[in-house]
This record gives structure tokens, sequence and C-alpha cells, in this order.
């Protein structure tokens, strides 16, 4: 790979694993509140959660724009508060895959804690252990399958994320040009067709690594019949 | 008393009342099937909220709709043997057995796990995953489980149901050694009248409403 390609490579990894890790637990949380409770307004915020998927992503990122932009009423605050700017730079392009990743993040483990024996709860409660405790040692193992999954799947939809993060964090060169921005880009030069071949393969490359990766830690942890997906 | 129990209970579309004192060290609750025998449990145990009444375990109030008493299932401390035993899928028999013994109050302890293993004679399974145990195993592993756990009272919900007759005769002599050797009041859940006379000093029999 030429160096400019690592510059790309480097960056959407980047992107892609703080968005994953920062995403995770709010999503194991939404996960866990939907899966486990009921309230007034469940489905509203099951609403809420899946609109990154149902919504053109062009739109969630100009809603990015809208609330954490140098003008928005978050991206205001946070600007005068912290000096903090997410637009036109790498966090910005990780908040974006973030958000576009959390429901399907959501979705694998919310799954996975359905599927724990709420039994295997209540049988470690009457043993003595508090409710934050019976999640720790029951739940949260129980679903681990579901949380490499939803990391996978975030995972490699960050890597492939384009259009929200185009709208919110722009397309600049070594600070948000992801690999699909970077391939989008190539595609409007002329003559560097072999360039956006090589990226393209670099792309199939990392998401099916990705995938095999995930398979095989959930395979270690899980006995060989578990899968990902 | 061992269980002062005055009920009102609504699960799922069936309700029904009960009402028992008993001061025997072992109560049998029989009666048909869907009466309420495993409901009535829950209830003591703590996993399931009466509409109303009072519960009260050797002279403790664990629940008491009228003065707001609600003690959640950690508090109680019932040594609860689930007909499906219930272990963790994820832990080994020796992570199932410890389980309950990180929680248990000091000095609490009631038996130590050498002497479960040996009571139970659970040695050689001690490295299995529960998936693979057969069902007498997995019902002495939850008996073990339940003991460690330092219990204040037990409670045994159809403990001998699905077993072969040498394995059921193995488990009943060994509630009736806890029954005699260990000073815990016992609430079981039974269909077999052999094993209720044999085991229970009093028998509280639950009988489905009449029509409305």
């Amino acid at each position: 790979m030429s160096e400019a390609e690592w510059t790309i490579v480097a960056l959407s990894l980047k992107v892609s694993l703080v968005a994953v890790l920062v995403t995770l637990p709010t999503a194991y949380g939404l996960a866990w509140v939907i899966a486990r409770r009921r309230f007034p307004g469940r489905m509203l915020l099951d609403a809420l959660v899946h609109l990154p998927l149902v919504l053109p992503p062009v739109v969630t990122g100009w809603l990015l724009l809208i609330i954490l932009g140098r003008n928005g009423a978050v991206g205001g605050w946070l600007f005068e508060t912290f000096g903090l700017m997410l637009v036109f730079n790498w966090t910005g392009a990780a908040v974006a895959a973030g958000v576009m990743a959390l429901p399907l993040m959501v979705r694998a483990m919310r799954l996975s804690i359905e599927a724990v024996d709420r039994r295997l709860v209540g049988a470690a409660r009457t043993l003595g252990a508090s409710p934050f405790r019976a999640f720790l040692t029951i739940t949260l193992p129980l679903s681990l399958p579901g949380i490499a999954a939803g990391a996978m799947l975030g995972f490699a939809r960050s890597l492939g994320e384009f259009g929200a993060t185009i709208t919110f964090a722009a397309n600049i060169a070594g600070e948000t040009r992801t690999l699909p921005l970077a391939i989008y880009t190539g595609l409007q030069v002329p003559g560097s067709e072999s360039d956006v071949a090589r990226l393209a393969i670099i792309a199939i490359v990392l998401s099916l690594g990705a995938l095999l990766v995930s398979e095989w830690l959930v395979r270690r942890s899980q006995g060989t019949r578990a899968h990902v997906l | 008393m061992s269980f002062d129990v005055s009920l009102d209970m609504a699960v799922d579309d069936h309700a029904f009342a009960l009402e028992f004192a008993s001061d025997a060290k072992l109560t049998a609750l029989v009666g048909p099937s869907g009466v309420g025998k495993t409901s009535t449990l829950n209830a003591i145990a703590g996993l399931l909220r009466p509409r109303a009444g009072r519960i009260a375990v050797a002279g403790e109030v664990v629940f008491d709709s009228a003065a707001g008493v609600n003690l959640p299932p950690e508090k109680r401390r019932a040594g609860y043997v689930f007909q499906d035993a219930r272990l963790f899928p994820h832990k080994r028999v020796s992570a199932n057995l410890a389980y309950g013994a990180r929680f248990a109050p000091a000095g609490g302890e009631i038996i130590s796990q050498d002497e479960v293993v040996d009571l139970l004679e659970i040695g050689h399974l001690l490295d299995r995953l529960p998936s693979t145990l057969s069902g007498g195993e997995a019902r002495r592993v939850a008996i073990g489980r339940a003991l460690l756990s330092a219990p204040r009272f037990l409670l045994l919900d159809e403990p001998l149901a699905s077993l072969d007759e040498s394995r059921a005769e193995t488990l009943l002599s060994l509630i009736e050694r806890l029954r005699d050797e260990l000073d815990l009041p016992m609430l079981l859940v039974s269909h077999s009248s052999a094993e209720v006379e044999r085991l229970a000093g009093r028998v509280v029999e639950m009988t489905a409403p009449g029509p409305a």
C-alpha cells in the first residue's frame, strides 16, 4: 500500500474503532432497557434508536449538523465550554459512524439479552445477588455473543459509512476522508480507476477480516457451534 | 412458626388465595397441577409479588402488603431448589455451587462445600458444565447450590420428579437427613403421596377454586 492509502486505511480504522468503542456501552444500555423494561415511551425510544437505520443517511448527517455543528444547540455549547469542534475533523466522522451504527448494535444486543432466561436472573437473586450483581454475573456474560455480534456489525457499518459522514464531517483528506469517501473522491477524478480498485479491494479485505475475527472470538468463548451473525 | 402465609395471588389469568401456618420442620404443599403451588413458592422466595397478604418465615416477616413490607429475594435468603434445577449454563458445577456463598453473610454458613459435595456425591461433576449433566445430577447440584448460599429456609419444588427409583430413594433419604440435621424450615411441593407421607410433618392441600 502507498502512503496515501495507509493514511486512508489508518483513519478508517481509527474512526470505526472509536465509533464502536464509544457507542458500545450506550447501545448495550439501550438494548437492555428495551429488552427488559416496560414503561410508557418504550416504543418511542425504540423508534428513536432505529431512526438512523430508516432515515436517508444524508438526513441523519444534516440532523447531526443542526444539533452538533458549530452553531448547533449542543455543538455551540461544546465549542464555547470546551473549545471542542466535531465538524470537519475525525471525531466528527466517528460521531457520524457511531450514530449510524447504533441501531444495528442495539438490535443484535437486544436479541441476545432477550434470549437470556429471566428465571436464571431470579435464581441468582434467591442466592443473594442484588439486581446489579445478577446482571453482572448472569445477563452480561450470557449476552456476550450479542455484544460481539453488535460490535462486529457496528464496525462494518462504521467502515462503510458515507452519507452522514460527508454531510456532517465533510470530505477532508487525512482528517475525515475514510475509505468510502476516498473511493467516491477517486471516482470523480478521471484516470484513477486503478486507485479506486485498490481501495475497494482493501475495503473488502477489511470487512471480511472483521467478520472472521469476530466469528473466531465468539467461537473461542462460546464453543464451535456459536455464530456471530 | 416455620411458615405463616396468607396470600392473595394473581398470576397471568389465574387468581387464588391461600392461607396456612405450620410449625413443622418440613411442610408439604400438595394439590393438582396449575393450582398455584409453584407460584406460592415464588411468592415466598420474593420472585412474585402477591396482590395482598402476609408472609412470615421462621418468625421474620418478609412480605406484608398492609405494612408495606416487601423484602427483595436477596434479603429473604430462600434456598430455592427449582423443579428445572435452573443451573447457570455458563458456569461449571463448582462455580454454580459457589455462586451463593460469596453473598452469604459472615457466619451464616450452614454447611461447607466439602460436606455438600460428599453428601450429594457430586465430586466427580465439579468440572462439568450443566448442559452435560443428567436430570438427577443437575437436581443434586441445585440442592447443593441452595444449601451453600447460607439459606434461612428451603423451598423444594418437586425435587424427586422424573428421577428413577434408586436415585429418588437416595435423594429422599438425603432430604430426610437435611430435615433432621439442619435447623431450616422446609417447604416441599410434591405430587407423590408416598414422598409427602414420609417427609412432611404437616400437609397443606391446595384446591382449585370451584366455578365462579
